[in-house]
């Protein structure tokens, strides 16, 4: 069907395969993305918060025309029991600003926004085509891939695997293992509509501001997860996710843990009178540095959640994914610029620029931070959230007993519940891997 | 629509009636390989799978309606080692369509 040769193939059109197909074909190369859905987003899902930073670096003026929802300006975490929440909330002025940091968006639109920035770059984007296989020479150099198009394989120096988490291609192909259930979380989200003025009134906020709810605690009933919601500009995204080995020996259903967590007292008056127009399920990769995969070889280049690149702790995963496909682009652009053959010594420059970024900086960082929330996931989502809005409860209940008394009472509330130890163990595994 | 809200419990079928889908009649994108006893990891898929399209037969064999699949892929990894689900994207084009994803 296609005779030409392309400088490069990217698979899908998420935030890591737009941000590689803009960045090559905007520096002149000859660039063919193939996406199975019928637009770009219509198979994506994310909670969903933009970090503006790593889309100015593809594209600095995105503002003036991206459908963004609004502004984060306000960021509550909040540590939840069965009926109450104990929470830090930060609200700054600071983030009402002229280029605001975060926004959040609804992945169906704001991905066909930046697919058209592709097509406008002068890539071409192929719908509703599956790419089946990777086609290999005699020397395993991937020259191609194959689709379930009718036609012969559509040729190309490197191929991008932007396939995201369940990548089939890449891992069909022998280039990775099947991601293991211990280091993917299960998603599960719905969209609530509302008036905006009841939002705003609902979230004290004014014109496009915005908040963001991050929550932990009994609500994933002992598993390893978190849940969330944001607000859009007409709509509240709320959902709840944890790992999937976890999920698979629980009796709860992704379903049943979501409807408890939107009918905690603490959520539900948020969404109450909403309209749900949509249930959405997704993988989120989780198990962080430890769980990335070989990125490059003879070519081809992994990024984004395909090759695990999440930051769980801090609830990051766009802004690593547009970056790695951008780091990619740039390499490939270089190589091309250089005439030099896409090997796999040559592309591994892509993982030598990966290290100078936040992103294997940051995953670094927190590389034991997933197996230790997992190890010891009783006491993190379970037994430590309880203690802790018993304790706050013992401290603002006024009942003639004295203060002394109260303090008393607590401590020995934790130390019935874990040992010194047990805490001293947990709070030194916690800040060790933090570090 | 109701309000999912103040409807506690509210049933997973209805709400994957709020979503959009193009079904490949006839093409199901997951088969569960014939089996006599399923194993621990098929038989969780009864209340893992989000869009409860796994059920089970008289006869205890595990089955799947993948029509309201949301294309998560958790079925394909809680199953890897066993083999017993055969799993593919759907054909370009069909399946879920997320409206605001």
């Amino acid at each position: 069907m296609i005779e030409e040769k392309f400088d490069a193939i990217v698979v899908g059109a998420g935030p890591s395969g737009n941000a590689a197909a803009y960045t090559m074909a905007r520096e002149g190369l000859n660039v063919l993305q193939i996406e199975r859905g019928e637009y770009s987003g219509s198979k994506n899902v994310q909670g969903a918060i933009l970090y503006a930073d790593a889309l100015e670096k593809i594209i600095p003026d995105f503002r003036e025309d991206a459908p963004l929802e609004r502004h984060v300006i306000e960021q509550r975490m909040w540590m939840m029991d069965d009926k109450s929440h104990t929470g830090a909330h930060y609200r700054s002025e600071d983030f009402n600003e002229e280029k605001p940091n975060r926004y959040t968006i609804l992945r169906a639109q704001f991905d066909k926004w930046f697919s058209s920035k592709v097509r406008e770059a002068g890539a071409l984007v192929l719908f509703e085509t599956t790419v089946t296989e990777l086609v290999k020479d005699l020397s395993g150099q991937v020259i191609g891939v194959r689709t379930d198009r009718q036609g012969s394989p559509i040729m190309a120096n490197v191929v991008i695997l932007a396939e995201g988490v369940n990548g089939l291609v890449g891992q069909r192909s022998g280039l990775r293992d099947e991601v293991s259930p211990d280091s993917v979380a299960l998603a599960v989200k719905e969209m609530h509509f509302l008036p905006r003025e009841t939002i705003e009134a609902r979230f004290n906020l004014t014109g496009n501001e915005g908040v963001v709810i991050e929550a932990m605690g009994t609500i994933t009933r002992g598993m390893t997860g978190t849940g969330f919601l944001y607000t859009n500009e007409e709509s509240i995204s709320v959902g709840i996710g944890c790992i999937v080995s976890d999920f698979a020996e629980s009796d709860v259903t992704p379903n049943e843990l979501l409807e408890a967590f939107k009918n905690h007292p603490s959520i539900k008056p948020l969404l109450a009178g909403s309209e749900c127009k949509e249930y959405a399920a997704h993988l989120i990769p989780e198990g962080g540095y430890r769980a990335i995969p070989r990125l490059t070889g003879p070519g081809w280049i992994v990024v984004g959640d395909a090759g695990q690149f999440v930051n769980a702790v801090h609830r990051e995963g766009s802004n690593l994914a547009m970056t790695t496909g951008r780091v990619a682009a740039e390499t490939v652009v270089a190589l091309t610029r250089k005439r030099e053959p896409m090997t796999a010594a040559a592309l591994k420059d892509y993982e030598k620029r990966l290290e100078q970024t936040f992103v294997m900086k940051d995953l670094k960082k927190y590389q034991g931070i997933p197996a230790l929330l997992h190890a010891r996931k009783g006491a993190f989502f379970g037994a430590y959230p309880r203690l802790v809005s018993q304790a706050m409860q013992t401290w603002f209940r006024v009942d003639g007993t004295d203060k002394k008394s109260k303090e008393q009472a607590i401590y020995r509330n934790f130390r019935e519940t874990r040992t010194l130890w047990g805490m001293l163990g947990d709070a030194f595994n916690l800040v060790r891997a933090w570090r | 629509m109701s309000n999912a809200v103040t409807a506690p419990r509210a049933k997973v079928e209805e709400k994957l009636f709020q979503n959009r889908y193009l079904v490949d009649a006839g093409r199901p994108h997951i088969k569960v390989r014939p089996h006599d006893v399923p194993s621990a990891s098929l038989l969780a898929m009864i209340t893992l799978c989000p869009a409860g399209c796994y059920t089970t037969t008289e006869s205890g064999q595990v089955e799947v309606a993948a029509d309201g699949c949301l294309e998560c892929g958790t079925c394909r990894i809680v199953t890897r080692k066993t083999g017993e689900i055969e799993w593919n994207y759907p054909r370009g084009g069909f399946g879920v369509l997320y409206k605001f994803g």
